[in-house]
Parts: structure tokens; sequence; C-alpha cells
């Protein structure tokens, strides 16, 4: 890492070593801050940074960059989504230099899933960059102070540049380097796709170790917590690119309809300890719908809170 | 032949001539017949393990994005194979170009669509980025 000043909160903890917890928020559909402060409000103090997410599974909810103002209201340090599916440049530079203004020091760049995933099918989508291509711009704007055109700005946005990655989803050999090409183009850190197959996270992991990406950039493991069986039949069916083996599927479904909670939680304890014991991990990405207190839950069974301080806090 | 070919960006080109026409038509019928090609102008079939980018549903220029399935179909037209799973195997079975699948492609130049990459490559058009871009590279390659 060549750069030792701290971006953001995050980026403190990650420069010096320590293992971070991210998470991410509720989504939330109202247009008062009322519904957005009830999600993030447990996270607090649990988790070091919350993910906004933009307009995720292609369905719309409240603004990210709304919803990241008011986490950085509350105290608690946002991780700003950017898709490329609902904007051209021209509206995600304008965004990337709204968050920085805002104070929002964390940014994760992505594809985006696509409109046909929403419940607006019939809407335009947009993708006119890919996501490498975002990154690249994001770094551009923070590290040369110029737009993509090449136009000056009066000061440049200053945020820790993310990225994802999928190690589940088919061609799972290029993944890795598709990885590798993302911290080429600028990513700092990586928040992967969810993990319910352990070995297939390992042969990524073993492969991004060898590629040298792990030297460069900070990798979190992506672990969600389902609270029922037909919550992991969900993932399975109808979200892209989740791999949910049959046999993680049959462990929660055995316990029962009142224990299926608890199997939940425990089935994601056990994936994040192997998660956490991989060569070039440095933490973890928690998920869960309508579940704050399962993540919470997590954290401290993990013995991962209280999270340590930080000199340099969100604002 | 480059002099015949108009350097200037489609918009300000004057009317096409009969040449232009002719490579035009050669290319969009022989690469749409082979390659399901989309005519974006700036083509990098050959860094793609010859499966055209432009047919993902995203337009992805570097890689698939993450919501390919377990079974390697797109998730936009589940009847058809990710774009990038093709491309991956198929710059595998490739002689030349095989690294070209770890190089950074650059945002598309949408004022090429539906023109001939034939002429751009001749004429240099396809070799524009944006200028904040190209520096980037610059600075990239040179530190």
């Amino acid at each position: 890492m060549t750069e030792p000043a701290a971006r953001s909160g995050l980026h403190e903890l990650l420069l010096d070593g320590q293992f971070v917890v991210t998470a991410e928020l509720q989504t939330t559909d109202g247009g008062d801050p009322e519904s957005v402060k009830a999600a993030a409000t447990p996270l607090s103090g649990k988790v070091d940074a919350v993910n906004c997410t933009d307009n995720s599974a292609a369905h719309p909810h409240i603004s990210q960059i709304a919803a990241a103002k008011l986490l950085i209201d509350l105290g608690i340090e946002p991780i700003v989504q950017f898709a490329c599916r609902d904007r051209n440049r021209i509206a995600l530079q304008a965004d990337l230099l709204g968050v920085s203004a805002l104070g929002a020091r964390n940014i994760v760049c992505m594809t985006g899933d696509d409109v046909s995933a929403g419940d607006h099918p019939e809407t335009k989508p947009i993708y006119d960059l890919d996501s490498i291509h975002l990154l690249r711009m994001a770094r551009i704007l923070r590290d040369q102070a110029t737009y993509l055109s090449g136009r000056a700005l009066t000061s440049p946005p200053d945020y820790l540049v993310g990225a994802v990655e999928n190690p589940f989803a088919p061609p799972v050999d290029y993944r890795p380097i598709r990885l590798q090409k993302k911290v080429e183009a600028g990513a700092e850190f990586i928040q992967t796709q969810i993990c319910f197959n352990v070995d297939r996270m390992r042969e990524f992991m073993k492969r991004a170790v060898d590629l040298g990406v792990t030297e460069r950039a900070w990798i979190l493991g992506g672990v969600y917590i389902p609270r029922s069986a037909r919550a992991l039949n969900y993932l399975r069916d109808e979200v892209p690119g989740i791999d949910v083996p049959q046999d993680v599927v049959h462990r929660v479904a055995s316990a029962g309809r009142e224990r299926a909670e608890e199997a939940g939680i425990q089935l994601a304890l056990d994936i994040c300890r192997e998660i956490r014991e991989m060569p070039g991990i440095s933490g973890l990405h928690l998920m869960s719908i309508r579940g704050d207190r399962a993540i919470v839950r997590v954290v401290e069974e993990l013995g991962l809170v209280p999270r340590p301080e930080r000199a340099s806090i969100v604002g | 032949l480059a002099k015949t070919l108009d350097r200037r960006p489609p918009a300000e080109a004057s009317a096409a001539g009969g040449l232009r026409k002719a490579i035009l038509l050669v290319e969009k019928v022989s690469k749409e017949s082979i390659w399901d090609c989309r005519m974006c102008g700036q083509c990098i079939l050959h860094s793609t393990g010859l499966s055209c980018p432009m047919r993902c549903p995203k337009n992805l220029r570097n890689g698939p994005c993450g919501g390919v399935m377990v079974d390697g179909s797109c998730e936009v037209v589940p009847e058809m194979r990710c774009v990038w799973v093709e491309a991956w195997e198929g710059s595998r079975k490739l002689p030349l170009w095989r690294d070209h699948m770890q190089h950074i492609n650059k945002p598309v130049d949408w004022r090429l669509q539906e023109t001939s990459s034939w002429e751009n490559l001749a004429t240099g058009r396809d070799r524009y980025a944006p200028e904040g871009w190209t520096r980037y590279e610059e600075d990239e390659t040179s530190s």
C-alpha cells in the first residue's frame, strides 16, 4: 500500500491491519429520514462502516447518497454504492463529487443488477460505462483532479475506492483475473458476493494471493445471515449469481420452522469463521434482510465487538 | 485508402461515399453473420476470445458481471450463454491475444455506433479515449 494517509475510518483500520466488519443497510422506501435512521441505529458501534445500496436488485429505494448523509449525521460511517445501470458518466461524476462533499469517504463501484430483475422491467437500462470504467473514473476524479473529459476540478473528491467481485459465478477460472483487473483499474478494497460455498471461496482467495492482488487491495468476504430456508431458496432461485449448495439449504430446513432463525445464525457464524482463517482476507461484509439484530448477534458471537477506536471519524 | 476515408467524427462526416458504404456493408454482413456483431465501430473481438462483448445486455467491455447463472447462462437473457463465459473459453483456444483478457478496455465511444470499425481503425478514430482517461494511463505507465 503506497498511501499511508487514511481517507476514512475504515481505511484507517485497514492500514492498521485490523480485521474489519462492514454491513449492508436495509433498503427503505420512505420520504422521511426516520426509516433510514431506524435501520441504521442498531449497527452503530457494532460494525466499522455501513453500505448504502444503489437501488439494489433494480428496485428503486431512497437515494444511497441521501442515506449516506443521514448515516453521517448519526455518526455512522457510510460506504456508498455506485451502479452503472441507472446513470451515464455525466451523472455518475456529479454524484461522486456530491458524496465526497457531503463527507462520505468510502465508495464501492459495481455493474448493478439488470432492470429485468426489478419492478420496473420496462425501463431503459443505461450501462454507459462498465464497473471497471467506473472504478477508473473515480480514481481519475480523485487522483488527477479532473473529470473523465480532462476538465479540471477546483478540488478533488476524497474517498477510498472499493469494488465487488463474485467468486462463485462462471467463468470461475476468470474471476481472480477479473479481480486483478478491478484492482488495476483503481479498487483499493473489495467486498465479495455472498459466500455459501466455502471451498470455492478458499480456491478464489488462493488464486488472489498467488496473483499478488491481496498485497494491493483489502478483501472482505461477503456473508449472508438467512432467517429461513425459504430465504435461501429465494436467493438461489431469484437472485442471479448466488451459489447456494443444497446441503446449506438442508441444514437450515432441517432445523424446523421455529429453530430456523437460530440455524441461520449458526450457519453464518461457521462461514464467517472459515473465511476469517483464509490467507488474504481482511474482513467481513455482513448482509441480512430485515436482520440488524442478526448482524449484531453474529458480530458479538465472533468476538468482534467492541470495534476499535478510530481517529478519523466521518464528516 | 485512409485519405478517402473521413477522419472527422461521424457527426461532422460528409455523406458516405461509395467506398465507405461498401466497406460498411461488407463488414456488417460478414461480422453479423459470423459473430452476431453489433457494429459498435470500435471492435475488440480479438481481445475477447472472438465473442462480441456488445451482445452482453449490460454492454460490458471488461469481463462478466456477477449475475451469471451457475450453468453459465445470462441473467438477463437466460436462453443465451453468457458472452463472457464464451469469451473466456474462446480466449483460451486462441493462439494469440490470450493475455488481452487481463487488459483494461476503454469506455465505449457511443458516437461510433453503426459505423465501420475497419474504417475507424484505418483512420485512427477508434483510438479516441476521453482526455482524462488517456492522461491517467500515461501517468500510470510512466510511474
